[in-house]
């Protein structure tokens, strides 16, 4: 905070009541909904609710169908999380170590962050199409039949591959900020200290990285839960079938087509402490990083 | 020294490629006719059809919805992207500015409430957000499209580390200079956050011309399809077609991916910028 | 123009921590003051709280005949240069220095007339038009003591303003804020932690340790007679050497057993002895002095720098780092045993406990 502050009677408060009234209204209220809707049952024919305790939760957690979806979203999160990570830092280490058309590069590697998933998604679907997708022509010839939207595992593939595709830019973007802001003095002692230039990435840029790739580790993880949303949609278009889905899918189809109120807000609270542990280690390594400096 | 700079660039190139291709496909396909592309599959090189294509998605409705054009679905993307971060600048200014220049009794209990929100994205909690705006009478109009994207701190948490960036020495001689709170903050602070307004606005244009999962509740009046929230229905139309207008529905894709393509692109340092510092 | 007097200000922050503690100073109308300590000391928290940057926990601020605790730091009547100048980095040179004036709603042309005229004095007429990135460190100087005359102010504030120029543009800058603030004849208030620029600058100095004063005086009188080894040490450099001195029967010895021939008044059995290292003279030198100061000095190092030469050395055993500066260029081997010795009335003495000065008898006005 700064050290000196206006001292006002009204004008604080006036300058937060926008931003508060919306918060209440669309955010507090909603949230404080979903967690009282995860305890009470739904009468189908809209008829008020009762209360039944954590019935919902035991519902939830011990449907088979819950623990599948589960399952697929942990594998899909870390090869979604891993992929792109892992391909966007390679590019980020190139890019910084070329001298000529460093920033065209830089341009042609980050412009897909501006895409929306489900925009990605179709083009996708397009591409993997068993009809006109090059990508499925691709699959045939190395003699992959590959069935989106029919096989399991060829859906969860396509929707990994769009889903890092999509992700790699802004990890990319990251990466390559953290690079450029080691300072050159730390390179330079490396390269006196190190001969071999990729033992030297692996002992010096990339401990000096780890905030940065936290950080990231945490907005993938993040992005696999929740911005995935639309390439999923656009993928399984609308029909879920046998289809995998993830967490946060499953919430909308329970509430939105299964009418599932009660079970759906309980999914919702699930997945609230999930994001709200993952966002306290992500404030508590930011803490940790201020102490660095 | 020049081996390894071969293999950096050939990595480069391929990144680039991998990047670029997918859509490099889903704009010359989008210039081919329906039926060459059901007949020979997605392209890779200019077709004569561009201007046809284009023409017809943006002016005439039908073909994948029952009454809205693309020229419409442009406009109403354009109002979600402009409308959520004129938005969401004003408001988390203001409250920034409270939180970070004023002493007062709460203070402390607001900011906690405001930034709460970026506990829990709208996924989590979309049914009863859903629920609350509809019972409000907000469903299918722009402003229960808008405002409730609005609820999430982001923008405040960003003016916020903005501000506490700013010399505390400006204010004090703003105070010496008699300048009182409101002057301050148009005649110093605003023109100071320029950069940061501008950073902050491209990435929150980007971010509201992209939402998906919201508008596709809230709005099931055709005349209120964003671009983005119009993908599913082209798709879905496109399966169940016979000879699927596969040149239109690229077409749509390329205009809803253009404009916050376009502008990624040309304000590229700044938007970098504000993404970056976003983070500490 | 006016005269500040500060009544027992205290300043206390949240968590009980007394940065300010009962502090009094009567400045004069067009003096020029200089707060100077050590960080930490409270100099920038007190001037700040002229300002009205900080609250007044408790005493009385008045500056001219007005009590001002609990007035608007833009309704004081003062103006303040920041150590980082606090320019308006969106503002041309000629708005920043207008700014103050037209939230006072000072008529344009009167304006006018004022940036012109403090731009000449300062010779930045030519930058009017330009913005503070623009310009060098000296000239953003320049902008930000600009911003402070056109104000026309009953005083001046200045907190550690040189401290980002480098040597020699400091060097300069001191010089013309002193001719600047004899020609405006404004009172001034100038924070600093460097004891060259306070000596230089001020018409008193105000020596701060720990949010007390140690010692108020003109340059010259805290110089010749610092009131406590703090302020020995921290005015003046090399700082001054202090060495225990203990009494044995009637003598005081020095703990390598030199007798020191000083006539004190005390009952107290140990004292510091205080001497300047100027004032210590190497006997092979010089003129050997009948009284005063005899005693052996093992050399460590010599350090030239150019017109004198620095000789630190130990006396006896264990003893601390002594330094004696003598002219010229010197070269003494490491272990080489030196006789130095020092006038009486270049002596002097401090509590061991409380650090403070005991007066020599004898040693009356030599200055």
């Amino acid at each position: 905070m700064k050290r000196v502050q206006f001292s006002h009677p009204l004008m604080p408060y006036m300058l937060l009541l926008p931003q508060l009234a919306i918060v209440g209204v669309f955010f507090l209220w909603p949230a404080a909904e979903a967690i009282r809707a995860s305890f009470y049952l739904e009468d189908p024919f809209g008829f008020g609710s009762t209360f039944v305790g954590l019935d919902n939760f035991k519902d939830v957690v011990s449907a088979s169908e819950y623990s599948r979806t589960a399952w697929f979203t942990l594998i899909f999160s870390a090869a979604v999380t891993f992929f792109s990570l892992s391909i966007a830092l390679l590019l980020a280490v190139k890019a910084d170590n070329v001298i000529k058309g460093a920033s065209t590069y830089r341009t042609l590697l980050m412009w897909v962050y501006a895409i929306a998933p489900p925009v990605a998604g179709l083009v996708g679907v397009m591409l993997f199409d068993q009809h006109i997708g090059p990508l499925n022509d691709l699959a045939h010839a190395l003699g992959w039949n590959m069935q989106i939207g029919v096989n399991y595992f060829d859906t969860a593939f396509a929707m990994t591959v769009i889903a890092v595709w999509k992700q790699i830019p802004i990890n990319f973007i990251f990466f390559l900020s953290g690079l450029q802001s080691v300072p050159k003095s730390v390179q330079e002692a490396a390269a006196v200290d190190c001969r071999s230039s990729s033992r030297r990435f692996w002992t010096v840029t990339f401990p000096l990285l780890a905030p940065t790739s936290f950080f990231l580790l945490i907005i993938n993880i993040t992005y696999a839960l929740f911005d995935t949303f639309g390439i999923i949609d656009l993928v399984l278009k609308g029909e879920p079938g046998n289809n995998p889905v993830t967490l946060v899918y499953k919430v909308f189809l329970d509430g939105f087509r299964g009418n599932d109120l009660g079970g759906s807000s309980a999914q919702s609270v699930i997945l609230m402490i999930l994001v709200f542990a993952l966002t306290v280690v992500q404030f508590r390594m930011i803490e940790r990083r201020v102490h660095y400096s | 020294m020049k081996r390894s700079q071969f293999w950096d660039h050939t990595i480069l190139v391929l990144g680039a490629l991998f990047m670029l291709v997918p859509v490099v496909y889903a704009l010359m396909t989008s210039s081919h006719d329906a039926v060459s592309i059901y007949k020979e599959g997605l392209q890779l090189s200019p077709g004569g059809h561009f201007v046809d294509t284009y023409k017809q998605v943006l002016t005439e409705a039908g073909g994948f919805t029952k009454s809205v054009t693309g020229l419409t679905m442009l406009w109403n993307s354009l109002v979600l992207g402009l409308g959520f971060a004129f938005g969401k600048i004003i408001i988390s200014m203001l409250a920034a500015y409270a939180i970070v220049y004023f002493r007062f009794p709460l203070g402390t209990f607001f900011f906690w409430i405001i930034f709460s929100t970026l506990l829990l994205p709208l996924e989590v909690r979309i049914l009863p957000s859903y629920e609350i705006v509809q019972g409000l009478g907000m469903a299918n109009t722009y402003s229960g499209l808008i405002i409730p994207l609005i609820a999430s701190a982001t923008g405040t948490f960003y003016f916020r580390q903005f501000f506490k960036s700013v010399p505390d020495e400006l204010v004090e001689a703003a105070r010496i200079d008699g300048a009182g709170p409101l002057k301050f903050f148009i005649d110093i602070l605003v023109p100071l956050s320029k950069t940061m307004i501008a950073a902050i606005f491209i990435i929150m244009f980007v971010f509201g011309w992209n939402q998906y999962l919201w508008p596709t509740l809230i709005t099931t009046d055709e005349s209120l399809f964003t671009l983005v929230r119009g993908m599913k229905q082209i798709l879905q139309v496109w399966i169940g077609a016979q000879i699927p207008d596969t040149n239109q529905a690229m077409a749509l894709a390329v205009l809803a991916m253009l404009p916050p393509v376009l502008i990624v692109v040309i304000f590229q340092s700044w938007f970098v910028k504000g993404l970056v510092e976003s983070e500490k | 123009m006016a005269g500040i007097q500060l009544n027992t200000l205290r300043k206390i922050y949240a968590g009980n921590v007394e940065a300010v503690k009962g502090i009094s100073i009567d400045i004069k109308d067009g003096e020029f003051i200089v707060l100077v300590g050590p960080s930490g000391c409270g100099k920038s928290t007190l001037l700040r709280m002229v300002a009205g940057l900080e609250t007044i926990t408790d005493g009385e601020l008045f500056i001219g005949d007005r009590l001002v605790n609990n007035v608007e730091p833009a309704d004081r009547d003062i103006a303040m240069v920041f150590q980082n100048y606090a320019l308006y980095p969106h503002m041309t040179v000629y708005n920043n220095l207008a700014y103050g004036l037209k939230n006072r709603s000072i008529p344009k042309d009167e304006i006018e007339k004022r940036v012109r005229k403090a731009a000449e004095i300062l010779e930045i007429g030519d930058f009017l038009d330009r913005r503070p990135r623009q310009l060098s460190g000296g000239q953003r100087q320049r902008v930000a003591m600009g911003r402070a005359i056109v104000r026309e102010p009953a005083a001046f504030l200045f907190d550690e303003p040189l401290s980002n120029l480098d040597a020699k543009l400091r060097v300069q800058m001191r010089m013309e804020i002193k001719k600047l603030q004899k020609e405006l004849g404004t009172t001034s208030l100038y924070v600093t932690h460097d004891q060259l620029e306070a000596m230089t600058l001020a018409d008193r100095l105000v020596v701060l340790s720990g949010g007390v004063v140690e010692q108020i005086g003109s340059p010259i009188d805290v110089y010749e007679k610092p009131a406590s080894t703090f302020v020995a040490t921290f005015i003046g450099s090399p700082a001054m050497n202090l060495l225990p001195l203990a009494k044995s029967g009637n003598e005081w010895k020095l703990d390598n057993g030199a007798t020191v021939d000083v006539k004190l008044n005390t009952d107290l059995s140990d004292l510091i002895l205080g001497v300047r290292p100027e004032d210590l003279v190497i006997e092979e030198l010089s003129e050997k002095f009948d009284t005063g100061l005899h005693t052996a000095l093992t050399v460590h190092v010599v350090e030239p720098v150019g017109a004198e030469s620095y000789v630190h050395g130990t006396i006896g055993e264990g003893s601390v780092d002594v330094v004696v500066r003598a002219p010229g260029k010197l070269h003494f081997e490491p272990g080489q045993i030196l006789k130095v010795t020092a006038k009486p009335e270049k002596l002097h003495t401090f509590d061991t406990k409380s650090g403070k000065r005991i007066e020599l008898e004898g040693a009356l006005e030599t200055a």
